[in-house]
């Protein structure tokens, strides 16, 4: 009988890894996509993302405009290729500077402990009472919209499931053998910190970044749907949403794409995320 | 369990005031003169001085920030600049769209994602297991801002089934809350089946099996009654993260609540009134938080705070 069992779960944990191997390709492959795109963008984009024809405004799909023209008359599908540009611009800056700024107060917060963990954490628990992008929202409502707001305002927002991150791992590192032998032969706590601790929170951090991308580009292009983020002409996904919106009834083509580009690029990151984890054994 | 409810409320105040306290630096951080930026550089000089004297912009900012901190205490959060009317009045007749519109929200993703997280758990790996958690990826990847868009399409402009926008009777909500509760859908279908996929291994599941129950009693009564806990938790949590995306899901939809209040507030510059939203949006927040704290120690009393 536990034959059986032990057999059952040899095959689940066989089509777990594979799954989890599938997700990881198929995420990988569409961001390796991507970053071709945003790269090779002139070499790619037919037309000049800002060129405009009004003659052709809001023209539908057809053999020279693959996915249609917008109100001014410009080539949609150019302005896609280049809207990635923007929103992967802002996810690798964000999520490199949040992480950074996570990994330092983090460590710091978990391995002194005392006061300084008992204010960083008070203070990550006010940045948490505002939910979704509000924060972002209220800062760009003051800022002003342009991108080094945006990239400052979800850089406000972002550090902190960074820090509490890997707060929580230092946490239960710290009192771990091999940190307490280092300890004891008299290693420094920077030297604790950078060298033993950290590289043993890479797998995690990995995920969480891996997954704050996804949120990242999500909450770009909501703030530029909103009219707060990259203004106009440039071309951002969340921005031609906004523009597309006034024309809904008429020439839904302005929505369709941009929305497609951006639910494709957070789905890999997510596809990406979720394989990473499950083939790391990482709990979030 | 009591030292836990209390220890808790000792954390609630603290974020209340640091929440209050970042809320009234917000209008202080604005690059320039505020009042400007609210009025326009070509106001008169009389009105820029009535609005400083009225939002008290001329006295020192210690000072300010008591006054802000007092008066939101007694829930007087200043008056809007083009209503003139007080903000918290304005905020609160808002209030019930935006409640009905995130309860009707949850209502959907409850009945949407727990049916199908327990069948997902239960016929683990198969091919209804792997689309329905692929359905729940998709759910978490489309934005709110191009679902609410293709869903008016779909349902208003093509089939002419459901209204574009505003608020009136049923016909008004199914789509805002369909936009509004797929991620919460999405992320629930996905804690139902791991957690049914924990309660299902679990030896009272398979002595109630051994005790010759049906599978349907011991599916529902013995496995998801225990598996209910994580689940209860998450939707009080995202319940409160529902309040951000009413922000999108009203301006998409023209809908009455506090989320549009916002984005007009944003758009008119009346920053009395931005900071009165932020402020309740975050609170109820909070206390949504709070409350779902306090019941899940209620319901699992092995919860201590550390």
């Amino acid at each position: 009988m536990n034959r059986i069992y032990d057999l059952q779960f040899t095959i689940y944990d066989l089509k777990s890894i594979i799954i989890s191997k599938t997700r990881v390709f198929v995420g990988g492959s569409i961001i390796i996509f991507l970053l071709l795109t945003a790269i090779f963008a002139p070499l790619i984009a037919p037309y000049n993302p800002k060129e405009q024809n009004l003659y052709e405004g809001l023209n539908t799909p057809d053999h020279k405009h693959p996915l249609g023209q917008d109100r001014l008359g410009r080539d949609i599908l150019s302005r896609v290729i280049y809207g990635s540009r923007i929103s992967l611009l802002v996810g690798i800056l964000v999520v490199g500077i949040s992480s950074l700024i996570g990994v330092t107060i983090g460590s710091i917060s978990g391995y002194i402990g005392g006061k300084a963990d008992e204010i960083i954490m008070r203070f990550c628990d006010i940045v948490l009472a505002f939910p979704g992008i509000l924060l972002a929202i209220a800062i760009m409502s003051v800022l002003g919209p342009s991108l080094n707001n945006v990239i400052i305002a979800l850089c406000a927002m972002g550090w902190v499931s960074y820090t509490r991150l890997i707060r929580a791992q230092i946490l239960s590192l710290r009192e771990r053998e091999f940190v307490v032998a280092v300890d004891s032969l008299g290693g420094s706590s920077s030297r604790i910190i950078l060298r033993h601790l950290l590289p043993n929170v890479i797998s995690p951090l990995i995920v969480e970044a891996t997954f704050g991308m996804a949120g990242t580009i999500i909450a770009e292009a909501g703030l530029s749907f909103l009219g707060l983020g990259v203004q106009p002409p440039n071309p951002s996904w969340g921005s031609m949403l906004n523009e597309g919106r006034q024309f809904l009834l008429i020439a839904p083509h302005l929505t369709i794409f941009p929305g497609l580009a951006i639910m494709i690029t957070v789905l890999g990151f997510n596809f990406l995320g979720d394989g990473i984890r499950d083939l790391m054994d990482v709990k979030r | 369990m009591r030292n836990y409810i209390i220890k808790r409320f000792f954390l609630f105040f603290p974020v209340i005031i640091g929440v209050l306290t970042l809320v009234f630096l917000i209008i202080h951080l604005i690059p320039g003169d505020p009042v400007e930026l609210m009025l326009g550089e070509n106001a008169q000089i009389s009105d820029k001085e009535k609005l400083r004297t009225d939002l008290g912009l001329n006295k020192p900012i210690i000072d300010q920030y008591f006054t802000f901190m007092i008066n939101a205490f007694k829930g007087d959060l200043g008056r809007s600049i083009h209503s003139q009317k007080p903000v918290f009045a304005t905020i609160l007749e808002r209030f019930p769209a935006t409640l009905e519109l995130t309860l009707c929200a949850i209502l959907a993703a409850v009945l949407i994602s727990i049916p199908l997280g327990i069948i997902a758990a239960y016929r683990q790996y198969s091919i209804f297991d792997n689309g329905s958690m692929f359905l729940s990826l998709l759910g978490i990847s489309i934005p709110n801002f191009w679902l609410g868009p293709l869903l008016i399409i779909l349902f208003s402009v093509m089939l002419g089934w459901l209204p574009v926008a505003g608020r009136g009777g049923i016909s008004h909500i199914i789509l805002p809350s369909i936009t509004l509760g797929t991620a919460l859908s999405s992320i629930l279908s996905r804690m139902t089946r791991s957690s049914m996929i924990d309660s299902l291994k679990e030896e009272y599941v398979t002595t109630a099996r051994a005790k010759g129950l049906s599978e349907n009693v011991v599916v529902i009564k013995h496995a998801l009654s225990n598996a209910m806990i994580p689940i209860i938790t998450i939707v009080g949590l995202q319940s409160g993260a529902l309040l951000s995306g009413a922000i999108i899901t009203e301006t998409i939809f023209s809908w009455p609540g506090i989320g549009r209040l916002t984005i007009q507030a944003i758009n008119t510059r009346d920053y009395p009134l931005l900071q009165g939203c932020i402020l309740i949006i975050s609170l109820s927040y909070v206390v949504v938080n709070l409350i779902t704290d306090i019941l899940y120690a209620y319901f699992d009393p092995r919860i201590k705070y550390e």
